[in-house]
């Protein structure tokens, strides 16, 4: 696999080949730095580790910053493990890797932390449909859960039924996106549809190959 | 305020067109590229602007027009390198930004007034 850490930039539209409006979102991606090589004699697997986006010495740990001075880096805000990364290559410490490492056309994996939504209920939070009309006499049951646990049997609730909760903030992976642009110079990263998570979000990006 | 790298993105990657200036209230006639397969031609579509939305390449407007007694309404983005032309064909009084009261009209009651004088 190829990764980069990056961030959520927004969301615009740009016109394909044949003129249609494709909706894009702008990511920045990288340039990341390696700040620790696991390795299958040493760890039992193969990983590199990346660190992204600046971060003041005063607020970082001292052993953090050892783990940073390893690598002859900067402390960095964003630490994120990938296995397995370009399987046959060799990465060494304090390098850095750009968006050099997707090609346009080809397709990606982005995660990132889903916005915050509140406690909701279950229409909003599981697709629940409500109870029954708006109309014709019956109030207050639209967008109710319906049953949750019958008379004579079972009797009780079963564990995990999808109730009412807190939604959203949580990870979220959308695969298979297609990269439209790459811009090196600006470490920009365009990609066809939407990613989750607020405007400013980090993010991360991989392709299984 | 924009971001700046989606700025970036907008400028280097969509190429902005010049169309002739119109608002809502006046009368357009659009020519827009079809593609069939390996042929291409170009269908016109002449109806009353009844609003102007977005900013920047996201910008658009859509065009309502009576065919056959039924109303019909087209959203065009200003900036699609499908648009061939647009051109002015009346420019009309209206006193808002947004005609959408000309939906429930028909007949005489939906015409608009022209501005003369230009």
């Amino acid at each position: 696999m190829s990764g980069l850490i990056g961030k959520k930039i927004g969301m615009t539209s740009i016109y394909d080949a044949s003129g249609k409006s494709v909706p894009c979102t702008v990511l920045e991606a990288g340039p990341c730095v390696v700040t620790q090589v696991k390795t299958v004699e040493k760890d039992g697997y193969d990983a590199i580790q990346l660190g992204y986006d600046e971060k003041k010495e005063k607020n970082t740990p001292k052993p953090l910053k050892g783990h940073f001075a390893k690598a002859g880096t900067t402390p960095k805000k964003v630490l994120k493990e990938f296995t397995r990364f370009e399987e046959g290559s060799k990465k060494s410490f304090g390098q850095v890797i750009d968006v050099t490492v997707f090609v346009e056309g080809e397709y990606v994996d982005v995660s990132g932390v889903s916005k915050g939504k509140g406690f909701q209920g279950v229409v909003k939070r599981h697709g629940f449909r409500g109870v029954g009309d708006s109309t014709h006499g019956q109030h207050n049951r639209l967008r109710a859960p319906g049953s949750l646990g019958a008379s004579s049997w079972p009797s009780r609730v079963f564990k995990g039924m999808r109730m009412a909760g807190r939604t959203g903030g949580d990870q979220v992976k959308i695969i298979n996106l297609q990269i439209m642009k790459i811009v090196k110079e600006k470490n920009i990263i365009v990609v066809k549809g939407s990613v989750p998570g607020p405007n400013g979000s980090y993010i991360i990006i991989e392709r299984w190959s | 305020m924009k971001n700046q790298l989606i700025q970036y993105v907008e400028d280097n990657f969509v190429e902005k067109k010049e169309n002739p200036k119109f608002k809502a209230g006046d009368t357009i006639t659009v020519s827009y590229r079809i593609i069939e397969g390996v042929k291409e031609r170009i269908q016109q579509f002449q109806g009353v602007v009844i609003q102007i939305t977005g900013s920047g390449v996201t910008k658009t407007f859509t065009v309502r027009k009576i065919s056959g007694g039924i109303g019909v309404e087209r959203i065009f983005p200003f900036n699609t390198p499908l648009i061939s032309n647009i051109i002015v064909n009346k420019r009309g009084v209206v006193r808002r930004s947004r005609i959408f009261y000309l939906r429930g009209l028909t007949g005489k009651k939906a015409r608009i007034k022209e501005k003369r004088g230009l």
